[in-house]
């Protein structure tokens, strides 16, 4: 359904499954139904038609061939597959990227707890990404949302084939949130679209004001930049307005938030943009 | 490190043509890679010779150009050159900047026998 591309790689990844871990190694086989090209690795590439058999000596055979293709095609194409399927089922995905630290689970076991108090419409679901350790799926699962682990291994961020198995395995309901936590990382998951409708960078007011300029490609990359931790304020030298004007510098049209998810701050504002989020994933939009 | 990612992607679009077009040997690597593309060069170089080790691009030289950002100034009006994100229009100073190029990064060509 979701994987019509599919080339798993060899590696470390594994993806939770129900009961046991999914594991992607050579040569495995494939519980899910989908059209399956082989691993470069698995030797399938064929030498033995090209025109270098004819080989004379002395005569070089080199000649150039055009690509013209984007380095990313492949994981486009795996977060187009899961964009469609979203789309098709009316869910809302917001992909949370940040470094390590900021908060992003904390918050996220918040909101789950406090969407579930609000409105008990609010079906939520998550994929979280980690190169080790299921430790934050279990918080989410506590907060009582359906949580899927993703370990990437020495991995730096998820991208759209991991995204795209986690989905099929979790199902989320029709009309309902799906979170992707991704790797705690500024830099790499701002390349890899995983099909979600928006990113959402979280800073806290305990790291620098200027990291919207020191990785500009995340801020960028972002939708929303959700400000956390702001009940630390009188206790920090940081500068909210700067930090703000950071941020527009590499992204003039991104939505700013304060919050604090232990604190509460801010909370019913996000809330509200998730609504609004969530009716325009609802009409297609 | 996300450059071990994109040289393997590099490599699978290799071997897909490979087996499409017929060619055993790849002797060099044409790539474009946008100023705004957030991609590190000698990462990227690093990553190549790593994932390409063993295969039929071992031997390939990989030639990367670097095709300047582009921008949309919103103050001005016309369309300038920034080399990195967050820097300021260099005609009025402005940040309200939209990107419309450097941000790509694209196999362009293999050189193959």
């Amino acid at each position: 359904m979701m994987c019509t591309v599919c080339g798993c790689g060899p590696g470390e990844q594994s993806i939770e499954t129900r009961g046991h871990q999914h594991e992607h190694e050579q040569g495995h086989g494939h519980e899910h139904d989908h059209a399956h090209e082989h691993h470069a690795d698995d030797g399938l590439v064929d030498y033995g038609q090209g025109p270098a058999r004819a080989h004379a000596p002395g005569l070089s055979q080199a000649r150039m061939v055009e690509i013209e293709t984007n380095i990313l095609a492949k994981n486009d194409d795996y977060a187009r597959a899961n964009r469609d399927w979203l789309r098709e089922h009316g869910v809302l995905a917001l992909n949370l990227v940040s470094s390590p630290g900021s908060g992003k689970t904390t918050l996220l076991a918040r909101t789950i707890r406090d969407l579930a108090a609000k409105d008990g419409d609010y079906e939520v679901a998550v994929i979280e990404g980690d190169q080790q350790t299921s430790n934050d799926a279990e918080r989410i699962r506590a907060a009582g949302a359906n949580a899927l682990q993703i370990n990437t291994g020495k991995g730096c961020h998820l991208d759209g084939h991991m995204v795209g198995h986690a989905i099929e395995t979790l199902a989320p309901a029709d009309d309902s949130l799906l979170f992707v936590e991704n790797v705690g990382n500024l830099v790499c998951p701002a390349a890899f679209d995983l099909g979600e409708n928006h990113k959402v960078v979280i800073l806290s007011v305990t790291e620098g004001e200027d990291k919207p300029l020191k990785y500009p490609d995340m801020f960028a990359a972002a939708d929303l930049m959700l400000v956390n931790k702001v009940d630390l304020l009188p206790y920090l030298d940081f500068d909210v307005s700067a930090c703000i004007a950071n941020a527009r510098r590499v992204n003039p049209g991104i939505r700013v938030l304060e919050v604090s998810a232990t604190g509460g701050d801010g909370l019913d504002q996000w809330y509200a943009w998730i609504d609004a989020a969530r009716s325009f994933a609802r009409v297609g939009a | 490190m996300h450059e071990m990612s994109l040289a393997e992607g590099v490599l699978d679009l290799i071997e897909k043509n490979a087996a499409e077009q017929g060619f055993a040997r790849v002797l060099g690597v044409h790539l474009e890679i946008g100023e705004l593309a957030g991609v590190d060069i000698d990462a990227m170089r690093f990553s190549f010779d790593a994932v390409t080790s063993g295969t039929l691009a071992a031997e390939a030289t990989l030639d990367i150009r670097a095709v300047p950002g582009e921008a949309w100034c919103m103050s001005c009006c016309h369309g300038v050159s920034i080399s990195r994100r967050g820097d300021p229009c260099p005609d009025c100073g402005s940040y309200q900047l939209q990107v419309t190029g450097g941000n790509d990064m694209m196999l362009k060509s293999l050189e193959v026998e």
